[in-house]
């Protein structure tokens, strides 16, 4: 009787992750599988193949746009990771209390507003007649209006700006739960700073490092709005290849089949990057 | 040689912080291969001291040599000496060698030299062979000297210990503090240990430094720590002590004629105290210079009543209480004679008026 009612309350507690699983990303992904390996022969005629496939490797712009996502975002999460690690060391480290709080809760701030009004932010000191701008051209050191907007820069700079937080939270949690006396015998044992930053503190802290790169990487690979807003309509990137094959051409097939594609490229990057790192995947995801 | 420079000398070294004075004026020296225990309760600023040593705190005045040479303004990394801390600090993320040979590692020494040197210690540690393990791999016991072993690759002046034992379970740190005693006796290297174990600091030191807020009461062997106190801080700190609250009476020659508060009179043997009629004193009474009698007169013989028989193995002891509410705790002979006391034994007890201690009263 009670194995039955226990077994209940689990069954219970699970359905939300479950339905979750299966409704919101195993059904919907079902049915893009099925329509990425449709050909459309003629009206409401519909053949399986892999032509859509065939269709992203035979036209240079696809693939090619999609190598450019792939390696800009591999280099915005290698950015993102060097700006955010001091940061989290600083956090982590070398405050203490509610100085300690009041500068996590500021990386925090800037995510209390939408990333369209952050990334429009970002339009405001970049173009034209933006900020920067006038401050260059007051300074004299230009002697017209720059623009900044609209090139691969900003869209850089944009990835970073939003997904840095999501670096810098595994990597606060982790370098907390970093000893201080580790970094003392470190010292004590004649260790100069960049030595037990490379001997002691990077290793441990690499599951913070493994884990915020996942989520970085992820998050700038299937960003739509930054590259959209900030590297102008010349700027290609792939979520933006598929939102035009969905919503302007219309043609679902070639659009699923490019969503499976950024699946796959993301799960292979993901997993390459563990290999390189040596890190597990269980082991990254539980420990931050 | 080494003569002319004792290995540690602290001259004055005085640390202050915002709201208190952490360490205030202590003079020392440790001279080459001794063991020298800090010993005082927590929050008496043995640790800011070590700390100071250790170079990870610098003193606000003050000087501090190692082998003659002035460690004001030298980082940590840069100075000769090695520290066992609290908790070991071991590096988790390396493996046993990895961790002896970290030192080794930072001054540039081959790669082969250093496999050679970390054998070598693990092995007079008692831990051959156990270079390629996880640290999580080993026991408590094991960890302790893997942690000696990290320091002691380094030949250091001085190693500094931090309480080391105090995460170990009873057994294992009794064993230990044997095991440490005969590993510095083996290293010949100077041993600074702080501790607020007073056991620890008898069974192993050369000599013990009894600290008090922020500053040395006494400096001396432990038998004359334990045997001949200077203060009475020292006396009720370091082992027990029955503390006799009273006022001088009489002063004849070295012998003081003490009442305690509840009126009971006591004879004292006090050469150097200073005390005159009419002082408050504090009188210390070890349990174990006490001796139990069936019947008595004499110097310092009083009757009393079994209040409570504490059963303790060999440490066992019975509080008596004198005609005057007086409490004495009374360490039982352990020759049976008075095996089967019980509460509300009638006994007399009887000490040597050169075994007790007498102080003037603090504040007094």
């Amino acid at each position: 009787m009670k194995s039955d009612a226990s077994r209940l309350g689990f069954y219970l507690l699970l359905a939300p992750i479950l339905l979750w699983l299966v409704v919101l990303i195993i059904l919907p992904h079902i049915g893009l599988f099925i329509v990425s390996i449709s050909e459309k022969i003629g009206p409401r005629e519909y053949e399986t193949g892999f032509d859509n496939y065939a269709a992203f490797f035979t036209e240079p712009l696809y693939w090619r746009t999609f190598a450019r996502t792939a390696i800009m975002s591999i280099f915005a999460t290698a950015l993102t990771l060097i700006l955010g690690f001091p940061i989290a060391y600083y956090i982590a480290k070398l405050t203490r209390g509610r100085t300690k709080t009041t500068l996590f809760l500021m990386c925090m701030i800037p995510f209390w507003v939408s990333e369209l009004v952050r990334t429009f932010g970002w339009m405001i000191l970049l173009r034209e007649t933006g900020v920067f701008s006038n401050f260059l051209q007051y300074l004299g050191l230009v002697d017209g209006p720059v623009e900044m907007l609209y090139n691969d820069a900003a869209i850089m700079v944009g990835l970073v700006y939003t997904s840095i937080l999501f670096m810098v939270v595994p990597l606060v949690t982790t370098l907390d739960s970093l000893d201080d006396s580790l970094i003392e015998a470190g010292y004590d044992l004649g260790g100069t700073s960049t030595a037990i930053m490379r001997e002691i503190v990077i290793p441990h802290a690499m599951p913070g490092i493994v884990s915020g790169c996942i989520v970085v990487f992820m998050l700038s690979l299937g960003n739509y709005l930054t590259p959209i807003l900030l590297g102008g309509k010349d700027s290609l990137w792939f979520t933006g290849m598929i939102y035009t094959q969905f919503i302007t051409r219309f043609n679902w097939e070639l659009g699923s089949a490019f969503g499976f594609l950024l699946l796959a490229l993301s799960s292979l990057v993901v997993f390459a990057g563990l290999k390189l790192s040596g890190q597990s995947l269980s082991e990254t995801m539980g420990r931050s | 040689m080494s003569d002319l420079h004792p290995d540690l000398v602290c001259t004055d070294l005085t640390k202050d912080f915002a709201a208190f004075r952490a360490v205030d004026h202590v003079s020392f020296e440790v001279p080459q291969g001794s063991f020298f225990s800090i010993l005082g309760p927590s929050g008496c600023g043995k640790t800011t001291l070590l700390r100071m040593i250790a170079g990870f705190q610098s003193p606000s005045s003050g000087d501090l040599r190692i082998k003659g040479k002035s460690m004001i303004g030298v980082p940590p990394n840069k100075r000769p000496v090695s520290m066992v801390f609290q908790h070991l600090a071991l590096f988790p993320t390396m493996n046993i060698g990895d961790n002896v040979g970290f030192g080794l590692r930072q001054r540039g020494v081959g790669k082969s030299e250093i496999k050679t040197r970390v054998e070598q210690v693990l092995d007079r540690v008692g831990l051959p062979g156990v270079s390629g393990r996880r640290i999580d791999q080993i026991s408590g016991g094991q960890k302790q000297r893997v942690a000696i072993a990290r320091c002691m690759v380094l030949e250091p002046d001085v190693l500094l210990l931090d309480e080391p034992l105090g995460a170990l379970d009873l057994k294992l740190r009794e064993h230990m503090k044997v095991e440490l005693k005969s590993l510095q006796a083996a290293f010949n290297t100077t041993f600074v240990y702080i501790t607020h174990d007073q056991s620890e600091a008898l069974v192993m030191s050369d000599n013990i430094a009894v600290m008090n807020h922020g500053k040395f009461e006494q400096i001396g062997t432990p038998h004359d720590v334990y045997h001949a106190p200077s203060t009475a801080f020292v006396a009720g700190f370091v082992g027990d002590a029955n503390r006799i609250d009273g006022k001088v009476t009489g002063v004849d020659g070295a012998t003081l004629t003490v009442v305690s508060d509840g009126g009971a009179e006591m004879k004292i043997d006090a050469p150097t105290q200073g005390l005159s009629v009419g002082d408050a004193a504090q009188v210390f009474l070890r349990p174990e210079s006490i001796e139990l009698v069936e019947a008595g007169v004499g110097v310092n013989v009083s009757s009393g009543i079994v209040e409570s028989v504490l059963f303790n193995g060999a440490n066992s002891s019975v509080t008596v209480k004198d005609g005057s509410g007086g409490l004495l705790t009374v360490a039982l002979p352990q020759t049976g004679t008075f095996a089967r006391l019980q509460r509300g034994d009638r006994v007399f007890t009887r000490w040597d008026p050169a075994q007790a201690r007498c102080y003037l009263a603090a504040g007094a």
